[in-house]
């Protein structure tokens, strides 16, 4: 693959803001288009990693539902390059031994194109190593900070949804200026709390706040009551994240620990991802903030992007199963597979993908888009993709509970989510 | 919050803790009393007990309460009978053999759960409580004009964590009549006593034995019950609980049924407490391993008489 | 022939077989064989103490975890090189396994289990109290160019799967020798009859102790190794999940034999995959073996084998 003529981008983030990049970067690589003489009719493989079973389940149940779908529309609008599309379910078991496992799977068995999927942080971690070493394209839906951290590899790339530090940094200045200054933090007491501890602390400092006591709680842990006596009387905010199974009871106890007189309260909808609003316990929860990746209910502008996805995926206007008005979504991640598909559709067209041997032609088109303009391929919303970080950037949204449905009150702008490079993959070699 | 509230929230939830884990744990203590085999698969007996609440409560609609009490009495027999069911067709096959209990009730924790992951879903679910007030609670201080009374900010319980704690004082009390009076009771400690005198004095130790694997199964489901408007019904609930109520039972001595209740009591109480003085995963690193060192320098448990 | 040459013609066969089929397998039944290599090293390591010394621990993944976090943080946060890092993995596995030893040893039977369990949990927790260096749970990526070890790049599949065959051939080799050897003797003592033992003079307590290490040192050592093939080290590894695995491989294969551990992982390896591309429910597949396991090959598979057909398996 060395051979392949590097392409030399330079752009500022913001004047880029203003082009279409994503045709701007086919269009700069006019010689890979030799390629496409050589299509064949053999569907184009994408291995994807489903938390099928083990604690990420809800979520991968979800990611399923969208990544079939989006493969469906890609299919219906005549596939890859004139070739179908063909997802190669495996399940992670939500393990990161296992989730490894399945990359070789994909690789040396299924001879999957790529491998696509999966939202936990440590799944990915485990599993980055092994798609490097085989040299496979390895998309990743996961919202960990590990891709633009530098810790992973040029064949890594998470093009379809935003990470935990653009997300936290971007909401400080909304909580500072409206909610209070004086922020007590829960979180669950690993990895992906820890990240949240460490960039939301650093944004509200230079927002002229203060954290004021941080509460981690062990992962192994199903009543939360008897940690929240450590939240200070002085606090004006409670800022919340928790993931797991025990989400539930966790934002329960926490309305009945602070009864009539609550603080502002501000959490990331993770706390409740999959969880239906109507639940019974979380009516305290009127007039607080979360934040989402996307919003759950369809608001009033809402865009024929999000009607269009929401349909394909078969979700109803409050983010629940059109099937089963129980069956609630994880609207705020989900959104990442369908962008990611689309991203991978549009990175080998450019490319002119025909089969694993343009595996680096593929990493090299995805890093050379910038813009990706709100569209059916982005229903979220516009996306600023770094070729560098292998990083996507997009807007955020904070949501108030009003009449037990999430309304948009603020979103906060691509600007506010992003910070100085921390890696430049593009100097590895393949 | 002060530490005296504190402290006294931290004993109520470590209160609600205990009731529960009583429950499970008497359950197991049973079971491993009588047949002297570890059921792996007894935290999927609680899980089975929370996840049929659910699906009852739901079924039978209308009032909560009276869909609640409906959970209360058909989920153990549910659960109860599967479990004989897998004696019969399991556990008596491997002559209660203890390894082999244990690979197979291994197996049969992959079963039940994937089973329920297919039926249920990973979803974690609510089940609505019968009822759930919250009350707030008092303290005193010394102030100015002597004692008074004030209410710190949350200090509180709900009417439904109370009830918990009391329907598991009643549910043991009749475990422990059925066991300390009654003919059942008198076949099952005979048994537990010396098998073979007792198989050799006409009493049919088999289906003995799938009684008290149904009986300890249905202990662990009506947890499962009682414990599901607080938490959420979930396929994997079951993993932490068989951990907790298998360090119980040897704290307490095996199969001493007063001693996994003061053991359950013990875990719970020192669970809410020692939370209070360290940050959390420092404190469930202190309290697991006080568990190790008590078993360490008292291997038979601390209310056990003869060793383990 | 004697027993002793059937003996090495099987294990020496085996390891032979293995080594062939590093050129002959396939891309992914080699990388599978890599994995399984390494982690029957893990069996091995648990065999010794549950199989042949009659000790049943279920926290055998804080000596695997030592291992794994005793190479990893080395190279992470020391800048070791492989080889070095490598014996630091060792070194924490021996001493954990001697403080375990020696705390847990005064226990036996259940105790002994939940103790071992207790001192596994508290060992999870403090790599998740220890976040900032160990990442917690998300653990960390050992980069490729910090895996190369006298020049050998272990991400190679070739010379990972030589490095995982050298590990598991020493792992075999070393129990061989030793239930063979006067210790290993006296470790069987103690598992049939541990009175009798003590009655005819044996320090029950420090032939246990020695059992405990030897283990312990042999699960740090693939836990090492693990990490170091593989890439990764990740606080799951110390989950007790993964101190269960070790106890079903050694059952499965048949408790208290030398190939035994081997063929557990190879056997559950497979079912978890071979099932798992015929449905999504393969938990159930695997509950349902699992459980028909117990009921008609209660000794395991070489146990089996041994007791119907070649009764001088070791």
């Amino acid at each position: 693959m060395s051979q392949t003529p590097k392409t030399k981008l330079t752009f500022s983030r913001r004047t880029a803001l203003k082009t279409l990049a994503a045709g701007a970067g086919a269009a700069t690589l006019p010689l890979w288009a030799r390629y496409a003489g050589a299509q064949t009719s053999e569907p184009i493989r994408i291995g994807f990693q489903k938390h099928a079973t083990g604690i990420g389940a809800s979520y991968g149940r979800w990611y399923d539902r969208t990544s079939q779908a989006a493969v469906k529309l890609i299919n219906d609008g005549g596939g890859i390059n004139g070739r179908m599309v063909e997802l190669v379910t495996e399940d992670d078991g939500t393990d990161p031994k296992r989730g490894a496992e399945v990359v070789e799977k994909f690789a040396t068995q299924h001879n999957c194109d790529i491998g696509f999927g999966t939202l936990f942080s440590h799944v990915v971690i485990g599993s980055a190593p092994r798609a490097g070493e085989l040299k496979i394209p390895y998309f990743v839906v996961s919202e960990g900070h590990h891709v633009a951290s530098g810790a992973l590899n040029r064949y890594t790339l998470q093009p379809g949804i935003t990470d935990v530090k653009s997300q936290v940094q971007a909401m400080a200045p909304f909580v500072a200026s409206n909610l209070g200054k004086k922020v007590t933090m829960i979180f669950p007491d690993f990895a992906f709390g820890h990240d949240h501890r460490d960039y939301f602390s650093a944004a509200i400092e230079a927002q002229g706040g203060e954290v004021v006591e941080m509460i981690a709680i062990p992962p192994t842990e199903t009543s939360f009551t008897k940690y929240f006596p450590r939240i200070p009387r002085d606090t004006e905010v409670i800022y919340h994240v928790m993931v797991g199974p025990a989400v539930l009871t966790f934002v329960k106890e926490l309305g009945e620990f602070f009864g009539p007189s609550r603080p502002e309260i501000f959490g990331f909808i993770d706390s409740l991802e999959a969880v239906d609003m109507a639940s019974p316990g979380l009516e305290f929860l009127e007039g607080t903030y979360f934040w989402e990746g996307n919003p759950r209910y369809a608001q009033a502008d809402q865009t024929d992007y999000d009607k269009t996805f929401r349909a394909a995926v078969g979700v109803d206007d409050n983010g629940a199963s059109v099937s089963d008005p129980k069956d609630v979504s994880t609207y705020a991640h989900m959104f990442g597979c369908w962008e990611t598909l689309h991203v991978i559709k549009a990175g080998m067209e450019a490319c002119s993908y025909t089969g694993p041997a343009d595996r680096a032609l593929l990493i090299e088109a995805v890093e050379a888009m910038t813009d990706m303009p709100q569209s059916t391929a982005h229903p979220q919303g516009t996306k600023l993709f770094n070729g560098k970080t292998h990083q996507v950037f997009g807007p955020q949204y904070i949501s108030k509970v009003t009449n037990g449905k999430l309304i948009v009150a603020h979103t906060a702008g691509i600007e506010d989510t992003l910070y100085p490079d921390e890696v430049d993959y593009t100097t590895q070699s393949f | 919050m002060d530490f005296g509230p504190f402290l006294m929230l931290a004993t109520l939830e470590g209160l609600v803790l205990a009731a529960v884990l009583a429950l499970i744990a008497s359950g197991l203590s049973l079971v491993f009393g009588v047949m002297r085999v570890v059921n792996v698969a007894h935290g999927e007996f609680y899980m089975l007990g929370a996840v049929i609440a659910w699906w009852v409560t739901s079924a039978v609609g209308g009032s909560p309460q009276l869909a609640f009490v409906a959970a209360l009495v058909i989920a153990p027999i549910v659960v109860g009978a599967l479990a004989t069911l897998a004696d019969m067709t399991i556990l008596k096959r491997l002559d209660y053999d203890p390894e082999r209990t244990i690979v197979a009730t291994i197996g049969l924790l992959y079963i039940l759960q994937q089973l329920t992951l297919m039926t249920y879903g990973a979803d974690a679910r609510p089940v609505v409580p019968p009822f759930n007030t919250r009350l707030a609670l008092p303290w005193v201080e010394l102030g100015d004009n002597g004692l008074q009374l004030f209410w710190p900010w949350g200090l509180s319980i709900t009417s439904y964590k109370l009830f918990v704690i009391g329907a598991a004082v009643a549910i043991l009390l009749v475990v422990w009549a059925m066991m300390t009076r009654s003919r059942v009771g008198l076949v099952m400690r005979a048994t537990q006593l010396d098998s073979e005198t007792a198989q050799a004095f006409g009493i049919p130790v088999e289906r003995v034995y799938a009684m008290v694997f149904g009986i300890g199964a249905g202990l662990a489901a009506l947890a499962g019950v009682l414990i599901v408007p607080i938490q959420q019904a979930h396929y994997l609930m079951g993993g932490d609980a068989l951990l907790l109520a298998f360090i119980v039972v040897i704290i307490g001595g095996l199969g001493s049924l007063p001693g996994t209740i003061l053991a359950a009591l013990l875990i719970g109480l020192s669970d809410g407490i020692i939370s209070v003085f360290f940050s959390p995963t420092l404190a469930k690193i202190i309290a697991t391993l006080l568990v190790a060192f008590v078993l360490v320098f008292r291997p038979q448990g601390l209310f056990g008489t003869r060793p383990a | 022939m004697s027993n002793a040459a059937k003996i090495m013609v099987l294990h020496g066969g085996l390891l032979a077989l293995l080594f062939v089929l590093n050129f002959t397998l396939p891309a992914y039944h080699h990388g599978n064989l890599a994995r399984i290599m390494v982690l029957a090293s893990f069996a091995i390591g648990y065999n010794i103490m549950f199989g042949y010394t009659g000790l049943l621990s279920l926290g055998h993944a804080m000596f695997f975890a030592a291992g794994m976090y005793g190479m990893a943080l080395t190279i992470r946060h020391l800048g070791f090189s492989p080889a070095p890092a490598l014996i630091a993995g060792l070194a924490a596995g021996v001493m954990l396994s001697l403080v375990v030893g020696l705390l847990a040893l005064r226990t036996a039977g259940v105790a002994f289990m939940i103790v071992t369990l207790m001192f596994a949990q508290a060992g999870y927790l403090t790599i998740l109290l220890f976040g900032t260096w160990t990442r917690g749970d998300e653990g960390f990526v050992i980069q490729q160019a910090e895996r190369i070890l006298w020049g050998i790049d272990l991400s190679d599949p070739g010379s990972r799967y030589l490095a995982a065959l050298c590990l598991f051939a020493a792992c075999l080799l070393i129990s061989l020798q030793l239930v063979r050897s006067p210790m290993g003797r006296v470790f069987i003592a103690i598992r049939e009859n541990e009175d009798r033992a003590q009655l005819l003079g044996y320090n029950v307590f420090r032939y246990k102790l020695m059992s405990v290490v030897i283990s312990g040192a042999i699960c740090a050592a693939a836990g090492a190794f693990y990490g170091l093939l593989f890439g990764y080290a990740g606080a799951t590894f110390a989950t007790v999940q993964y101190s269960i695995f070790p106890l079903l491989w050694v059952l499965l294969g048949g408790a208290g034999t030398i190939i035994g551990p081997f063929l557990g992982v190879l056997f559950m390896f497979y079912l978890i995959d071979l099932s798992s591309g015929l449905t999504t429910a393969y938990m159930l597949i695997a509950g349902f073996v699992l459980v028909m396991i117990t009921l008609f090959a209660p000794q395991g598979i070489a146990g089996e084998v041994r007791r119907r057909i070649w009764g001088w398996l070791p």
